[in-house]
């Protein structure tokens, strides 16, 4: 397997997103949106359609740029740092890598549209409060070449927004996913006010017609082509988990160093330092599994359970404790709506729960690890 | 062999080779104290299978594989030795030699050392022929190691040594000590100390061992009268022994957290012992394990990512602090797991399931050794996030 260091590309490749944000989507941007009643910044994606964000995972022939798993994390990360919103993960991380595993015209289509900034998706599976695939309820009845489905899915990450949605619903012999756009007749979605800011929908499905066109990959085996996408994106919202953590351990260090109390910077105190360095300390930790996660999907994606729930619950584990300590630290003012911290402690929150909370990632790493 | 050669190409030859040498006796995965061989003059080889194992991968360098060949190593490049490791454990092989000469003095040495003296030190070191330990704690320098107040008063052609070591790891059985000494009593307590080489049988060095909680003594104290340590016995410059010591420490550390993520065998031990109590084990423990191989398995993945960013020359210069603190602090978990698996049966020693308690006892030394986790998290707070002193 390739190191896990970041190569010298990738090294650009996270410098040249660090720079774009900090002047596009900078720490801020997101209480702005906030305050506008914005949940999603169309022109800063066509911005990073523009950069080849968007096709991170789209083949070149298909107006990709085709940069990797590493990279799609690299880029996530990023994202986390500064809370950038977009629909990054749903749309260019797992619908991407979804429509992938299918290699028809239809899908390529499909890609193309997605590397331009033109469509964007949202994943519509949970049905209940966890994230739990297998136990989807949702019926998509056979009617003549056709399905009906019906039923509601929770929880749907950019699903307000999204022009498409890639429906998880149950077959006569197994689970189906569906490609349709989110404004065909029987759907209606419910905006949720989220803590975090950020779009996510409820969606009713009442007999909405499909086709069996609009069946990503097979019947009865959506699993081939959703777990690829699930893990993708597990593993690049483990790396703007870590981006998250990194932003808040950044600010708290910062404030540890100006803050005085007690006539002496309060960085100067032995049980705050110790705490900061147990905090950093998990940091650079949770950086190797996300590391190893990347390259694993890149070079062995059929084998990426392990490394990708690993990744996930780490990262979980890291982003919870960064933000807890970031307020902690900073006292009464890390309490307030003024300032920032409060809002990585509710994307930690909605991150944590997305695609899979820690104990689920830990159950598929035990299971794996046999016991 | 050479380093040029291919992977692949590297990887077929070695396995041919170990099957064709490693005896069945030593493919055990054998990581009990009675399995380890640790060399040196009055070693005693607890089989033949032990000695011609040891005399076999001296032979070829692989006691110490990424050693220059010229020093007893087989010069391995990181790639090749990673590759060694992957053989030795497919075939269940035991380590040939462990010491503190390949973990400690070597590599300080190497960085250290002028060619005479790796030449003169080196080789010995790797053919398991001399056994070192290590003088650095005091019973006024713990944590405060640099307060060392061991002294070496200059007498021309070599320093007269007097005072008195403590936590010296099986002192009782070395030929050699490393250790750290005060030349300069004026100077500022960093910038007298010197790093001598110190022979234990040629009178003057007496060690005493130290009965610990676990029951065994791996433990002595050691004392200096009247010591003759010859001029040239030393690494580094005079009263620059602080350099050495801080350096060789961080390999203490890298060996001490390695031990912790399980790399050296004990993480599969976790598994294996949890599956056969799955059971009985109740969902918090079972919990509480699942967190723990977490852990492990990402405070492995960081040791890879350090090795790898130091051969790109992207040094992590107070890393191996990091390490240790957390490598030691998850070993102390991973064996409270072990102990609570147990149950009843680990309370006894040398009971139905061994000498778990000892060894779980064992572990509670690990976040002391070689600088406190307390130690650790300052010079991370101070060094690496520049909070203020």
């Amino acid at each position: 397997m390739s190191k896990l260091v970041l190569t010298e590309e990738e090294t650009m490749l996270a410098d040249m997103a660090r720079g774009f944000l900090d002047g596009a989507a900078p720490l801020g941007k997101l209480r702005k949106m906030r305050d506008d009643g914005q949940r999603g910044d169309p022109a800063l994606w066509k911005q990073m359609a523009e950069m080849g964000w968007a096709g991170v995972l789209v083949p070149e022939d298909a107006g990709g740029s085709d940069m990797g798993f590493t990279a799609a994390n690299v880029i996530a990360q990023e994202m986390g740092k500064t809370l950038a919103v977009s629909p990054f993960i749903s749309t260019a991380v797992m619908a991407a890598t979804a429509l992938r595993q299918v290699s028809d015209a239809r899908a390529k289509q499909a890609l193309a549209r997605i590397a331009s900034g033109e469509v964007t998706y949202a994943l519509a599976v949970d049905e209940g409060v966890k994230h739990d695939p297998d136990a989807t309820q949702m019926a998509a009845r056979s009617d003549g070449n056709g399905f009906r489905l019906s039923g509601k899915k929770t929880f749907v990450v950019d699903g307000a927004l999204a022009d498409r949605l890639l429906v998880l619903a149950r077959t006569a012999d197994g689970l189906t996913l569906f490609d349709i756009p989110a404004d065909r007749s029987g759907i209606t979605r419910t905006a949720s006010n989220m803590i975090d800011d950020r779009d996510a929908a409820r969606i009713d499905f009442d007999d909405v017609e499909a086709t069996g066109e609009d069946v990503l990959g097979q019947v009865d085996h959506a699993m081939d082509v959703l777990r690829p996408a699930l893990q993708a994106g597990q593993a690049a919202l483990a790396a703007e988990m870590t981006g998250l953590a990194a932003g808040a351990f950044g600010m708290t260090v910062g404030y540890l160093k100006e803050r005085k109390q007690f006539g002496t910077e309060i960085g100067r105190f032995q049980a705050l330092q110790h705490r900061a360095a147990h905090l950093w300390s998990e940091t650079e930790v949770t950086a190797s599994a996300i590391l190893n996660a990347g390259r694993v999907l890149d070079e062995t994606p059929g084998d990426a359970t392990l490394a990708v729930s690993l990744a996930k619950a780490r990262a979980t584990a890291t982003a919870t404790l960064a933000v807890q300590e970031g307020v902690q630290m900073h006292g009464g003012i890390g309490m307030t709506d003024a300032y920032d911290m409060g809002f990585y402690m509710k994307r930690a929150r909605v991150a944590a729960e997305w695609l899979g909370d820690y104990s689920y990632h830990a159950e598929r790493v035990a299971a794996l690890r046999g016991f | 062999m050479s380093t040029g050669q291919t992977s692949d190409g590297f990887r077929a030859e070695l396995r041919e080779w170990l099957k064709a040498n490693c005896p069945v006796e030593m493919r055990d995965s054998g990581m009990s104290e009675d399995a380890i061989c640790w060399g040196g003059r009055n070693w005693k080889f607890t089989s033949t299978a032990q000695e011609q194992w040891l005399n076999r991968c001296a032979e070829k360098g692989y006691t110490v594989p990424t050693w220059p060949k010229e020093y007893g190593g087989a010069g391995l490049t990181r790639e090749q030795e990673k590759i060694f490791k992957q053989e030795m454990e497919r075939i269940g092989a035991r380590s040939p030699l462990e010491s503190f000469g390949i973990w400690m003095l070597g590599p300080a040495l190497l960085h250290f050392g002028s060619h005479d003296q790796k030449l003169e030190y080196l080789p010995p070191i790797a053919r398991g022929e001399v056994r070192w330990c290590q003088g650095y704690s005091e019973p006024g320098a713990g944590s405060d190691l640099a307060n060392v107040q061991t002294r070496g008063e200059d007498k021309g052609d070599h320093w007269l040594v007097n005072g008195q070591k403590i936590w010296t790891s099986y002192a009782d059985k070395a030929d050699q000590i490393f250790a750290l000494v005060r030349t300069d009593r004026e100077a500022p307590k960093h910038k007298g100390i010197s790093f001598l080489l110190i022979e234990m049988a040629e009178g003057g060095v007496e060690t005493r061992p130290i009965k610990m909680i676990s029951g065994i003594s791996p433990f002595c104290e050691t004392f200096f009268t009247d010591v003759k340590v010859p001029k040239h016995r030393i690494v580094g410059e005079e009263n620059r022994g602080w350099d050495v010591a801080k350096y060789l420490l961080t390999h203490e550390r890298e060996m001490i957290s390695g031990g912790g993520a399980g790399l050296s065998g004990g993480g599969r031990a976790l598994g294996a012992v949890l599956n056969e109590t799955l059971d009985t084990m109740g969902d918090t423990l079972r919990a509480d394990a699942m967190r723990c191989e977490i852990d492990a398995l990402a405070i492995g993945l960081t040791l890879e990512r350090y090795k790898d960013q130091a051969e790109a020359g992207q040094g992590a210069g107070d890393a191996s602090a990091m390490l240790k603190y957390m490598g030691t602090e998850l070993n102390k978990r991973r064996h409270e797991l072990m102990m609570t698996a147990g149950g009843s049966d680990a309370l006894e020693w040398d009971g139905p399931v061994g000498n778990r308690a000892g060894d779980w006892l064992r572990t509670k030394a690990n976040s002391i050794e070689g600088g406190t986790s307390e130690v650790m998290l300052s010079i991370i707070s101070r060094r690496v996030l520049g909070l203020p002193a």
